[in-house]
């Protein structure tokens, strides 16, 4: 989701018996629910995946503000000017609760960003794509804000406490981000007949990559079922999903808007949705850097990073200054 | 050169009568920008009515592998406990 594609270094998972007396003590803590801190004892793959995960969700809050900072300046009024502002710094903070959270694992920020200005990391394929018009702040916000809350209310169970404690942070934020989104659909649902165009427009636009959030099928692999045995991952990909159609098609359905998915229709058995298959091509196309905006949006981070060197170098050089006259002065 | 801002963790006081409560950590490059930091990424929505700073540099911890020695010998002084004493309801509320 917000991390799509974590890897473990497992080529397959241990039985309890294969491991040795440490790491079966530790598997021990996480079944009987206890949560593992930075400074106690962990298998390297545990905090090598944590810190992928971890890191790549930190990323994804980043590159996040992007598409919707697009819009800041031409919200329609001063009020959802005020309000998307608010809600862009909000994902700001996210990525910092998320990046300290990953350093207790022992990687600097610093290391971060080098990876994820380099392109190595990996961040959310869904912010590679453009915001057209206002209906996809809408869009965003119910859609994109929905379903990394589907992906991030269980993960506030995560094993690992500095984790764990930052999406309950973001959980308590991000219903907030869902409710302006869908609220300016509704506002463009019920407007004018070029308005309810641009909601379905949006819909259109940002179904499909929503559905993708989720990342491809992962019931059969080994990197997902030893990140469930870790207890840093805990629904499949598929049951996330799930879970998304069913809640958003009746919204859509409120809002008189069509999902763009000609198999979609209501199972009687199941009590869910039947839906069409995402284009995963286009999927692994975009994560690994060849989407629609892949380039812009990395060019845009790296320059406001490389940009704000010389305030981050300034303020350094002022403190440490500051800092030697308050040792003299002690000193005399 | 690396310029990385030195690494702060945060307290906050969620209201008054409480007390100041670790919330995450940030970088700055000194204690007042911290402070100022804090605010915007720990109490934007009013969270707090106090906040402290601290280098995370300066903190000690207790090693969790001493976790044993150091916290076992309170397992034995049940009678710290109230309910270590039976006391009939004879006696009144105590
Ligand atoms: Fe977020
Ligand atoms: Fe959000």
């Amino acid at each position: 989701m917000y991390a799509q594609l974590v890897k473990t270094d497992e080529k397959r998972l241990k039985s309890l018996g294969e491991m040795d007396p440490q790491e079966r003590a530790f598997q021990g803590r996480i079944d009987r629910g206890e949560k593992i801190e930075p400074k106690e004892w962990m298998p390297e793959g545990y905090r090598k995946t944590l810190i992928r995960q971890i890191s790549q969700h930190a990323h994804s809050e980043i590159v996040g503000q992007l598409p919707e900072g697009n819009w800041i300046t031409r919200a329609p009024t001063l009020e959802r000017k005020a309000i998307l502002l608010a809600k862009v710094q909000d994902e700001a903070g996210h990525g910092l609760y998320l990046y300290c959270a990953a350093e207790t694992l022992g990687i600097s920020r610093d290391e971060m960003f080098e990876q994820l200005h380099s392109g190595r990391a990996k961040y959310s394929s869904i912010f590679n794509y453009p915001t057209l018009s206002w209906a996809d702040i809408g869009a965003i916000g119910w859609l994109v804000d929905g379903a990394a809350i589907m992906n991030q209310v269980p993960l506030q169970r995560c094993s690992f406490g500095p984790y764990s404690r930052a999406m309950i942070r973001i959980c308590k934020e991000e219903s907030f981000h869902q409710r302006q989104g869908f609220d300016i659909m509704m506002k463009l649902c019920k407007g004018t007949e070029a308005q309810q165009k641009m909601a379905q427009d949006a819909l259109e636009r940002w179904w499909w990559p929503s559905l993708m959030m989720f990342g491809p099928a992962d019931g059969d692999s080994v990197h997902s079922a030893q990140s469930m045995a870790w207890k840093i991952k805990q629904d499949t990909n598929d049951e996330l999903r799930q879970k998304f159609v069913d809640q958003t098609v009746p919204q859509a359905d409120f809002l008189d808007l069509k999902v763009p998915d000609p198999d979609l229709k209501w199972n009687q058995e199941r009590g869910s949705y039947d839906f069409g298959e995402p284009d995963w091509d286009e999927f692994f196309q975009v994560i690994s850097g060849n989407g629609p905006c892949n380039e812009e949006r990395l060019g845009a981070r790296v320059k406001a990073w490389d940009d704000g060197a010389w305030v981050r170098e300034g303020l350094m050089a002022h403190a440490r200054k500051h800092a030697r006259r308050t040792t003299l002065a002690a000193a005399e | 050169m690396s310029s990385e801002w030195p690494l702060w963790e945060v307290f906050i006081r969620g209201q008054h009568g409480l007390n100041h409560r670790h919330v995450g950590s940030l970088h700055a490059p000194d204690a007042e920008m911290a402070i100022r930091n804090a605010r915007d990424v720990y109490t934007r929505r009013k969270e707090g009515v106090s906040i402290w700073v601290v280098r995370s540099s300066e903190i000690t911890a207790s090693s969790p592998s001493e976790k044993g020695p150091l916290f076992d010998p309170a397992d034995s002084k049940i009678y710290r406990h109230p309910s270590f004493f039976d006391i009939p309801d004879e006696a009144g509320h105590m």
